[in-house]
Protein backbone atom coordinates (compact mmCIF):
# COMPACT_ATOMS: atom_id res chain seq x y z
CA UNK A 1 0.00 0.00 0.00
CA UNK A 2 2.77 2.32 1.13
CA UNK A 3 4.75 1.52 -1.77
CA UNK A 4 2.32 2.75 -4.11
CA UNK A 5 1.91 5.85 -2.74
CA UNK A 6 5.40 7.47 -4.01
CA UNK A 7 4.52 5.91 -7.53
CA UNK A 8 1.09 7.56 -7.70
CA UNK A 9 2.59 11.10 -6.96
CA UNK A 10 5.55 10.88 -9.01
CA UNK A 11 2.75 10.16 -11.59
CA UNK A 12 0.90 12.74 -10.53
CA UNK A 13 4.01 14.96 -10.95
CA UNK A 14 4.78 13.67 -14.32
CA UNK A 15 1.06 15.28 -15.46
CA UNK A 16 1.60 18.64 -13.55
CA UNK A 17 4.95 19.31 -15.18
CA UNK A 18 3.54 18.40 -18.52
CA UNK A 19 0.77 20.57 -17.81
CA UNK A 20 2.72 23.34 -16.78
CA UNK A 21 4.85 23.02 -19.52
CA UNK A 22 2.50 23.27 -21.97
CA UNK A 23 0.74 26.41 -20.20
CA UNK A 24 4.45 28.12 -19.77
CA UNK A 25 4.78 27.55 -23.53
CA UNK A 26 1.50 28.90 -24.74
CA UNK A 27 2.01 32.10 -22.37
CA UNK A 28 5.48 33.18 -22.78
CA UNK A 29 5.94 34.57 -26.49
CA UNK A 30 4.18 37.88 -25.87
CA UNK A 31 3.69 40.45 -28.30
CA UNK A 32 5.25 43.55 -26.59
CA UNK A 33 8.82 43.46 -26.13
CA UNK A 34 10.90 42.45 -22.88
CA UNK A 35 13.73 42.68 -20.76
CA UNK A 36 15.91 40.63 -18.60
CA UNK A 37 17.49 43.23 -16.28
CA UNK A 38 20.30 41.77 -13.70
CA UNK A 39 20.37 44.53 -10.48
CA UNK A 40 22.17 44.66 -7.17
CA UNK A 41 20.46 44.65 -4.49
CA UNK A 42 21.08 47.94 -2.91
CA UNK A 43 18.97 49.52 -6.29
CA UNK A 44 16.07 47.34 -5.82
CA UNK A 45 13.80 49.86 -4.88
CA UNK A 46 14.83 52.45 -7.33
CA UNK A 47 14.68 49.78 -9.95
CA UNK A 48 11.54 48.68 -9.29
CA UNK A 49 10.07 52.86 -9.43
CA UNK A 50 11.76 53.37 -12.45
CA UNK A 51 10.92 49.97 -14.11
CA UNK A 52 7.23 50.94 -13.62
CA UNK A 53 7.80 54.53 -15.63
CA UNK A 54 9.62 52.56 -18.17
CA UNK A 55 6.90 50.00 -18.64
CA UNK A 56 4.32 52.91 -18.47
CA UNK A 57 6.10 55.42 -21.28
CA UNK A 58 7.27 52.03 -23.42
CA UNK A 59 4.82 49.38 -23.24
CA UNK A 60 7.38 46.70 -22.93
CA UNK A 61 8.16 44.89 -20.06
CA UNK A 62 10.63 44.81 -17.35
CA UNK A 63 11.86 41.67 -15.13
CA UNK A 64 13.88 42.19 -12.53
CA UNK A 65 16.82 39.65 -10.89
CA UNK A 66 18.11 41.15 -7.44
CA UNK A 67 21.22 40.18 -5.37
CA UNK A 68 24.92 40.78 -4.77
CA UNK A 69 27.04 41.94 -7.45
CA UNK A 70 29.09 39.04 -7.60
CA UNK A 71 26.52 36.44 -7.73
CA UNK A 72 24.72 38.09 -10.35
CA UNK A 73 28.46 38.34 -12.23
CA UNK A 74 28.58 34.31 -11.29
CA UNK A 75 25.28 33.79 -12.78
CA UNK A 76 26.46 36.17 -15.85
CA UNK A 77 29.32 34.18 -16.50
CA UNK A 78 27.22 30.78 -16.81
CA UNK A 79 25.03 32.58 -19.17
CA UNK A 80 22.25 33.15 -17.18
CA UNK A 81 19.00 35.28 -19.51
CA UNK A 82 20.12 38.64 -18.15
CA UNK A 83 19.97 41.14 -21.03
CA UNK A 84 21.23 44.28 -18.76
CA UNK A 85 23.11 44.54 -16.00
CA UNK A 86 23.19 47.08 -13.20
CA UNK A 87 26.04 46.81 -10.64
CA UNK A 88 26.50 47.80 -7.42
CA UNK A 89 30.50 48.88 -8.86
CA UNK A 90 32.79 49.59 -11.90
CA UNK A 91 34.84 46.88 -11.72
CA UNK A 92 32.63 44.12 -12.52
CA UNK A 93 30.80 45.35 -15.65
CA UNK A 94 34.46 46.20 -16.91
CA UNK A 95 35.13 42.38 -15.99
CA UNK A 96 32.38 41.47 -17.91
CA UNK A 97 33.21 43.58 -21.21
CA UNK A 98 36.72 42.18 -20.52
CA UNK A 99 35.16 38.54 -20.64
CA UNK A 100 33.22 39.22 -23.82
CA UNK A 101 29.91 39.23 -22.39
CA UNK A 102 29.04 42.56 -22.44
CA UNK A 103 28.70 45.68 -24.89
CA UNK A 104 31.79 47.92 -24.11
CA UNK A 105 30.30 51.33 -25.48
CA UNK A 106 27.47 50.81 -23.64
CA UNK A 107 28.97 51.16 -20.12
CA UNK A 108 28.37 54.19 -17.94
CA UNK A 109 27.94 55.14 -14.68
CA UNK A 110 23.84 55.19 -13.70
CA UNK A 111 23.54 56.37 -10.34
CA UNK A 112 26.54 56.96 -6.78
CA UNK A 113 25.60 55.01 -3.94
CA UNK A 114 26.54 56.05 -0.22
CA UNK A 115 26.91 53.91 2.93
CA UNK A 116 25.34 54.10 6.12
CA UNK A 117 25.55 52.51 9.60
CA UNK A 118 22.10 52.22 10.85
CA UNK A 119 20.26 50.92 14.05
CA UNK A 120 16.71 50.47 14.84
CA UNK A 121 17.25 51.69 18.19
CA UNK A 122 16.66 55.62 18.44
CA UNK A 123 20.20 56.65 19.96
CA UNK A 124 22.54 53.75 19.04
CA UNK A 125 23.87 55.48 16.55
CA UNK A 126 26.32 58.24 16.66
CA UNK A 127 28.40 58.80 14.10
CA UNK A 128 31.87 57.00 14.09
CA UNK A 129 32.13 57.02 18.04
CA UNK A 130 29.49 54.14 17.97
CA UNK A 131 31.87 51.73 16.24
CA UNK A 132 34.63 53.11 18.42
CA UNK A 133 32.91 52.34 21.35
CA UNK A 134 31.25 49.05 20.11
CA UNK A 135 28.72 48.85 22.51
CA UNK A 136 26.58 46.35 20.50
CA UNK A 137 26.65 42.41 20.36
CA UNK A 138 26.39 42.12 16.26
CA UNK A 139 26.77 44.65 13.60
CA UNK A 140 25.66 43.49 9.59
CA UNK A 141 27.16 44.10 6.57
CA UNK A 142 27.15 42.73 3.12
CA UNK A 143 28.79 40.03 1.91
CA UNK A 144 32.13 41.69 0.88
CA UNK A 145 33.49 39.63 -1.10
CA UNK A 146 30.29 39.50 -3.44
CA UNK A 147 28.85 42.84 -2.33
CA UNK A 148 30.44 46.21 -2.97
CA UNK A 149 28.58 47.82 0.18
CA UNK A 150 30.37 45.14 2.08
CA UNK A 151 33.53 45.91 0.94
CA UNK A 152 33.01 49.32 1.56
CA UNK A 153 31.83 49.09 4.64
CA UNK A 154 35.00 47.04 5.75
CA UNK A 155 36.82 50.37 4.28
CA UNK A 156 34.94 52.29 6.72
CA UNK A 157 35.98 50.55 9.71
CA UNK A 158 40.20 49.67 8.67
CA UNK A 159 40.35 53.52 8.13
CA UNK A 160 38.59 54.40 11.39
CA UNK A 161 40.79 51.13 12.94
CA UNK A 162 38.58 49.85 14.20
CA UNK A 163 38.06 46.31 12.24
CA UNK A 164 39.85 44.09 14.16
CA UNK A 165 37.86 45.20 17.26
CA UNK A 166 34.20 44.70 15.58
CA UNK A 167 35.68 41.82 13.59
CA UNK A 168 33.82 39.03 15.87
CA UNK A 169 30.54 40.86 15.80
CA UNK A 170 30.27 40.77 12.23
CA UNK A 171 27.54 39.25 10.85
CA UNK A 172 27.14 38.79 6.64
CA UNK A 173 24.09 39.28 4.89
CA UNK A 174 24.21 37.62 1.56
CA UNK A 175 24.02 41.03 -0.51
CA UNK A 176 22.84 44.16 1.10
CA UNK A 177 18.93 43.09 1.31
CA UNK A 178 20.10 40.69 3.97
CA UNK A 179 22.49 42.48 5.38
CA UNK A 180 19.37 45.18 5.81
CA UNK A 181 17.37 42.42 6.84
CA UNK A 182 19.20 41.41 9.53
CA UNK A 183 18.99 45.32 11.04
CA UNK A 184 15.83 45.84 10.55
CA UNK A 185 13.90 43.21 12.57
CA UNK A 186 16.69 43.93 15.00
CA UNK A 187 18.61 40.68 14.87
CA UNK A 188 21.58 42.85 14.54
CA UNK A 189 21.93 45.90 16.31
CA UNK A 190 23.71 47.81 13.88
CA UNK A 191 24.72 47.39 10.34
CA UNK A 192 26.38 48.99 7.23
CA UNK A 193 23.32 49.06 4.64
CA UNK A 194 22.89 51.50 1.81
CA UNK A 195 21.19 55.17 1.88
CA UNK A 196 18.45 53.93 -0.65
CA UNK A 197 17.28 51.63 1.90
CA UNK A 198 16.92 53.70 4.85
CA UNK A 199 16.30 57.16 3.29
CA UNK A 200 12.39 57.28 2.96
CA UNK A 201 11.69 55.98 6.72
CA UNK A 202 12.18 58.39 9.53
CA UNK A 203 12.99 55.76 12.39
CA UNK A 204 15.77 54.42 14.12
CA UNK A 205 19.48 56.38 14.31
CA UNK A 206 22.16 56.79 11.26
CA UNK A 207 25.27 57.78 10.16
CA UNK A 208 25.80 58.85 6.90
CA UNK A 209 29.35 57.85 6.45
CA UNK A 210 31.61 60.64 5.18
CA UNK A 211 33.22 60.60 1.84
CA UNK A 212 36.56 61.03 3.11
CA UNK A 213 36.24 57.37 4.87
CA UNK A 214 35.73 54.86 1.81
CA UNK A 215 35.33 55.68 -2.05
CA UNK A 216 31.39 56.89 -2.70
CA UNK A 217 30.43 53.78 -4.91
CA UNK A 218 30.08 54.55 -8.45
CA UNK A 219 27.64 52.12 -9.71
CA UNK A 220 28.05 51.21 -13.61
CA UNK A 221 25.31 49.66 -16.27
CA UNK A 222 26.54 47.85 -19.01
CA UNK A 223 24.64 46.30 -22.25
CA UNK A 224 24.96 42.42 -22.10
CA UNK A 225 25.86 40.72 -24.90
CA UNK A 226 22.18 38.48 -25.12
CA UNK A 227 20.71 41.99 -24.97
CA UNK A 228 22.60 43.37 -27.99
CA UNK A 229 19.50 42.63 -30.61
CA UNK A 230 17.15 43.82 -28.08
CA UNK A 231 15.74 46.97 -28.59
CA UNK A 232 13.37 46.62 -25.20
CA UNK A 233 17.18 46.28 -23.55
CA UNK A 234 18.73 49.41 -25.12
CA UNK A 235 15.62 51.51 -24.21
CA UNK A 236 15.69 50.79 -20.88
CA UNK A 237 19.29 51.86 -20.43
CA UNK A 238 18.40 55.00 -22.38
CA UNK A 239 15.74 55.64 -20.16
CA UNK A 240 17.78 54.60 -16.98
CA UNK A 241 19.67 57.76 -18.09
CA UNK A 242 16.73 60.03 -18.40
CA UNK A 243 15.19 62.56 -16.25
CA UNK A 244 12.72 60.81 -14.89
CA UNK A 245 15.06 57.89 -13.86
CA UNK A 246 17.41 60.79 -12.25
CA UNK A 247 14.16 61.73 -10.21
CA UNK A 248 13.39 58.55 -8.55
CA UNK A 249 17.43 58.03 -8.18
CA UNK A 250 17.36 61.37 -6.49
CA UNK A 251 14.85 60.44 -3.95
CA UNK A 252 16.52 57.18 -3.20
CA UNK A 253 19.51 59.34 -2.19
CA UNK A 254 21.81 58.57 -4.98
CA UNK A 255 24.21 61.17 -6.65
CA UNK A 256 22.70 61.04 -10.29
CA UNK A 257 25.05 61.22 -13.14
CA UNK A 258 25.81 60.33 -16.89
CA UNK A 259 29.26 61.07 -16.53
CA UNK A 260 31.25 58.13 -15.66
CA UNK A 261 34.40 59.69 -13.36
CA UNK A 262 33.96 59.49 -9.92
CA UNK A 263 35.31 62.63 -9.15
CA UNK A 264 32.89 64.50 -11.14
CA UNK A 265 30.32 62.60 -8.86
CA UNK A 266 32.36 63.58 -5.72
CA UNK A 267 31.01 67.35 -6.97
CA UNK A 268 27.65 66.03 -7.72
CA UNK A 269 26.21 64.29 -4.74
CA UNK A 270 24.67 66.26 -2.23
CA UNK A 271 26.40 66.88 1.62
CA UNK A 272 25.03 65.45 4.41
CA UNK B 1 49.25 26.08 0.39
CA UNK B 2 47.95 28.76 2.55
CA UNK B 3 44.73 29.36 0.34
CA UNK B 4 43.54 26.11 1.45
CA UNK B 5 44.29 26.54 5.09
CA UNK B 6 40.92 28.30 5.57
CA UNK B 7 39.07 25.64 3.64
CA UNK B 8 39.47 23.29 6.99
CA UNK B 9 37.34 25.72 9.42
CA UNK B 10 33.84 25.49 7.95
CA UNK B 11 35.25 21.26 7.18
CA UNK B 12 35.35 21.34 10.88
CA UNK B 13 32.64 23.42 12.09
CA UNK B 14 30.35 21.21 10.02
CA UNK B 15 31.60 17.84 11.15
CA UNK B 16 30.94 19.63 15.20
CA UNK B 17 27.34 20.80 13.82
CA UNK B 18 26.37 17.58 12.52
CA UNK B 19 27.69 15.41 15.51
CA UNK B 20 26.02 17.34 18.21
CA UNK B 21 22.69 17.22 16.26
CA UNK B 22 22.90 13.83 15.36
CA UNK B 23 23.57 12.92 18.99
CA UNK B 24 20.85 15.10 20.01
CA UNK B 25 18.46 13.93 17.68
CA UNK B 26 19.07 10.52 18.67
CA UNK B 27 18.20 11.29 22.29
CA UNK B 28 15.07 13.52 21.44
CA UNK B 29 13.61 11.42 18.23
CA UNK B 30 14.25 7.89 20.10
CA UNK B 31 11.28 8.77 22.78
CA UNK B 32 8.86 10.40 19.38
CA UNK B 33 9.71 7.35 17.31
CA UNK B 34 8.64 5.13 20.48
CA UNK B 35 5.59 7.06 21.23
CA UNK B 36 4.46 7.47 17.26
CA UNK B 37 5.27 3.41 16.50
CA UNK B 38 3.26 1.87 20.04
CA UNK B 39 1.10 4.75 20.61
CA UNK B 40 -3.10 4.16 19.70
CA UNK B 41 -3.61 7.64 20.13
CA UNK B 42 -6.04 9.02 16.61
CA UNK B 43 -4.37 11.81 16.79
CA UNK B 44 -0.89 10.46 16.54
CA UNK B 45 -0.59 10.72 12.66
CA UNK B 46 -1.00 14.30 12.76
CA UNK B 47 2.07 14.25 15.59
CA UNK B 48 3.99 11.83 12.55
CA UNK B 49 3.36 14.81 10.05
CA UNK B 50 4.25 17.50 12.35
CA UNK B 51 7.68 15.69 12.63
CA UNK B 52 7.91 14.58 8.82
CA UNK B 53 7.16 18.73 7.70
CA UNK B 54 10.54 19.46 7.37
CA UNK B 55 10.64 16.80 4.22
CA UNK B 56 8.20 19.12 1.84
CA UNK B 57 9.09 22.70 3.41
CA UNK B 58 11.20 24.87 1.75
CA UNK B 59 14.07 25.24 3.96
CA UNK B 60 13.10 29.04 3.38
CA UNK B 61 10.19 28.77 5.23
CA UNK B 62 11.55 26.75 7.86
CA UNK B 63 14.75 30.06 7.82
CA UNK B 64 12.11 32.53 8.10
CA UNK B 65 10.16 31.13 11.50
CA UNK B 66 13.50 30.32 12.82
CA UNK B 67 14.66 33.99 12.31
CA UNK B 68 11.60 34.93 14.14
CA UNK B 69 11.78 32.13 16.81
CA UNK B 70 15.67 32.61 17.24
CA UNK B 71 15.77 36.44 17.27
CA UNK B 72 15.95 39.02 20.27
CA UNK B 73 12.17 39.56 20.04
CA UNK B 74 11.57 35.87 20.41
CA UNK B 75 11.69 33.30 22.32
CA UNK B 76 15.44 32.47 21.27
CA UNK B 77 16.07 35.81 22.44
CA UNK B 78 14.41 35.65 25.97
CA UNK B 79 16.87 31.86 26.44
CA UNK B 80 19.67 33.58 24.88
CA UNK B 81 19.55 36.40 27.10
CA UNK B 82 20.11 33.66 29.65
CA UNK B 83 23.70 33.26 28.61
CA UNK B 84 24.35 36.69 28.07
CA UNK B 85 23.40 36.58 24.19
CA UNK B 86 21.09 38.77 22.74
CA UNK B 87 19.79 36.57 20.07
CA UNK B 88 20.30 32.87 18.89
CA UNK B 89 20.41 34.05 15.03
CA UNK B 90 23.83 34.38 13.91
CA UNK B 91 25.22 32.10 16.93
CA UNK B 92 26.60 28.24 16.56
CA UNK B 93 24.08 27.51 19.04
CA UNK B 94 21.13 28.74 17.28
CA UNK B 95 22.27 26.14 13.90
CA UNK B 96 21.96 23.53 16.26
CA UNK B 97 18.71 24.37 17.11
CA UNK B 98 17.65 24.52 13.38
CA UNK B 99 19.34 21.43 12.42
CA UNK B 100 17.73 19.08 14.74
CA UNK B 101 14.40 20.43 13.54
CA UNK B 102 15.39 20.37 10.47
CA UNK B 103 16.86 16.92 10.43
CA UNK B 104 14.52 15.33 13.04
CA UNK B 105 12.27 13.19 9.99
CA UNK B 106 15.64 11.58 8.82
CA UNK B 107 15.78 9.83 12.57
CA UNK B 108 12.82 9.37 13.66
CA UNK B 109 11.30 7.35 10.40
CA UNK B 110 13.73 5.31 10.25
CA UNK B 111 13.89 4.28 13.93
CA UNK B 112 9.56 4.55 13.86
CA UNK B 113 9.68 2.02 11.31
CA UNK B 114 12.53 -0.01 13.16
CA UNK B 115 10.25 0.16 16.11
CA UNK B 116 7.28 -1.08 14.10
CA UNK B 117 8.52 -3.83 12.31
CA UNK B 118 9.17 -6.41 15.25
CA UNK B 119 5.17 -5.93 16.12
CA UNK B 120 4.36 -6.40 19.53
CA UNK B 121 5.84 -9.86 20.44
CA UNK B 122 8.99 -9.52 21.64
CA UNK B 123 7.50 -7.30 24.04
CA UNK B 124 4.86 -9.53 24.64
CA UNK B 125 7.01 -12.13 25.65
CA UNK B 126 9.60 -9.86 27.86
CA UNK B 127 6.49 -9.20 30.23
CA UNK B 128 6.03 -12.75 30.26
CA UNK B 129 9.11 -13.07 31.81
CA UNK B 130 8.77 -10.49 34.34
CA UNK B 131 10.53 -7.94 32.43
CA UNK B 132 9.45 -4.24 33.32
CA UNK B 133 8.65 -1.97 30.52
CA UNK B 134 11.27 -0.04 30.97
CA UNK B 135 13.55 -3.51 31.22
CA UNK B 136 12.25 -4.78 28.04
CA UNK B 137 12.90 -1.21 26.36
CA UNK B 138 16.48 -1.07 26.86
CA UNK B 139 17.16 -4.87 26.43
CA UNK B 140 14.62 -5.76 23.51
CA UNK B 141 13.24 -3.37 22.06
CA UNK B 142 16.88 -0.78 21.76
CA UNK B 143 18.63 -3.94 20.63
CA UNK B 144 16.05 -5.47 18.04
CA UNK B 145 15.33 -1.92 16.52
CA UNK B 146 19.40 -1.37 16.40
CA UNK B 147 19.36 -0.89 12.30
CA UNK B 148 16.95 1.53 12.31
CA UNK B 149 19.01 3.76 14.91
CA UNK B 150 21.99 3.39 12.67
CA UNK B 151 20.61 4.61 9.38
CA UNK B 152 18.40 7.28 11.25
CA UNK B 153 22.20 8.54 12.93
CA UNK B 154 23.88 8.14 9.36
CA UNK B 155 20.79 9.68 7.55
CA UNK B 156 20.57 12.96 10.30
CA UNK B 157 24.03 13.42 10.02
CA UNK B 158 24.18 13.60 6.53
CA UNK B 159 21.16 15.84 6.03
CA UNK B 160 22.92 17.88 8.62
CA UNK B 161 25.98 18.52 6.78
CA UNK B 162 24.02 18.95 3.59
CA UNK B 163 22.21 21.79 4.95
CA UNK B 164 21.90 25.24 3.72
CA UNK B 165 18.85 26.94 3.05
CA UNK B 166 18.10 27.56 6.29
CA UNK B 167 21.90 28.27 7.60
CA UNK B 168 22.01 30.69 4.92
CA UNK B 169 18.92 32.78 6.75
CA UNK B 170 19.47 32.33 9.88
CA UNK B 171 23.80 32.18 10.15
CA UNK B 172 25.27 35.27 9.08
CA UNK B 173 28.18 33.76 7.48
CA UNK B 174 30.10 33.99 10.59
CA UNK B 175 33.98 32.04 9.75
CA UNK B 176 34.46 29.44 12.84
CA UNK B 177 30.95 30.03 13.99
CA UNK B 178 27.49 29.70 11.25
CA UNK B 179 29.96 29.50 8.26
CA UNK B 180 29.09 25.98 7.42
CA UNK B 181 30.23 23.57 4.32
CA UNK B 182 27.34 23.89 2.27
CA UNK B 183 27.64 27.98 2.61
CA UNK B 184 31.40 27.92 2.06
CA UNK B 185 30.76 26.47 -0.98
CA UNK B 186 27.73 29.02 -2.50
CA UNK B 187 30.30 31.71 -0.96
CA UNK B 188 33.68 30.26 -3.13
CA UNK B 189 30.96 29.93 -6.48
CA UNK B 190 29.70 33.26 -6.12
CA UNK B 191 33.02 34.87 -5.58
CA UNK B 192 34.34 32.90 -9.10
CA UNK B 193 36.85 31.43 -6.72
CA UNK B 194 36.00 27.86 -8.23
CA UNK B 195 39.58 26.23 -6.95
CA UNK B 196 38.28 26.17 -3.57
CA UNK B 197 34.71 25.32 -4.53
CA UNK B 198 36.03 22.01 -6.08
CA UNK B 199 38.09 21.06 -3.54
CA UNK B 200 35.24 21.35 -1.29
CA UNK B 201 32.59 20.51 -4.03
CA UNK B 202 34.14 17.28 -4.73
CA UNK B 203 34.75 16.10 -0.92
CA UNK B 204 31.26 16.49 -0.53
CA UNK B 205 30.14 14.47 -3.68
CA UNK B 206 32.71 11.49 -2.24
CA UNK B 207 31.27 11.82 1.36
CA UNK B 208 27.57 11.66 0.09
CA UNK B 209 28.72 8.69 -2.00
CA UNK B 210 30.08 6.99 0.55
CA UNK B 211 27.26 7.54 3.22
CA UNK B 212 24.59 6.33 1.01
CA UNK B 213 26.31 3.07 -0.25
CA UNK B 214 27.48 2.47 3.47
CA UNK B 215 23.46 2.63 4.67
CA UNK B 216 22.74 0.28 1.52
CA UNK B 217 25.13 -2.37 2.25
CA UNK B 218 24.55 -2.07 6.04
CA UNK B 219 20.76 -2.66 5.57
CA UNK B 220 21.66 -5.40 3.00
CA UNK B 221 23.90 -7.01 5.31
CA UNK B 222 21.61 -6.55 8.39
CA UNK B 223 18.43 -7.71 6.61
CA UNK B 224 20.60 -10.83 5.19
CA UNK B 225 21.06 -11.90 9.11
CA UNK B 226 17.89 -11.05 10.22
CA UNK B 227 16.64 -13.79 7.98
Amino acid sequence: MLRSVPTKLAHAAVYALTILTALAATALPGSAAEVKVAVAANFTEAAKEIGALFEKASGDKVVFSFGATGQLFTQITQAAPFEVFLSADQKTPKKAIAEGLAVADSLYTYATGRVVLFSKSKDLVKGEDTLKAGKFDKISIANPAAAPYGAAAVEVMKKLGVYDALAPKIVQGNNIAQAYQFVDTGTAEVGFVALSQIIRKDDGSRWVVPDDLYAPIAQDAVLLKRGEENAAAKAFLAFLKGPEASAVKEKYGYGTGVVASVAKHKELAPTP
Amino acid sequence: MPEFEHLWSPIKLTLELATLTTILLLCVGTPIAWWLARSRAPWKEAVAAVVALPLVLPPTVLGFYLLLLLGPNGPGGSIGSLFGLRSLAFTFEGLVIGSVIYSMPFVVQPIRNAFEAFGDRPLEVAATLRASDWDAFWSVALPLARPGFLTGAVLGFAHTVGEFGVVLMIGGNIPGETKVLSVAIYDYVETLQWTQAHVLAGGMLVFSFAVILSVMLFEKRLGRVGK
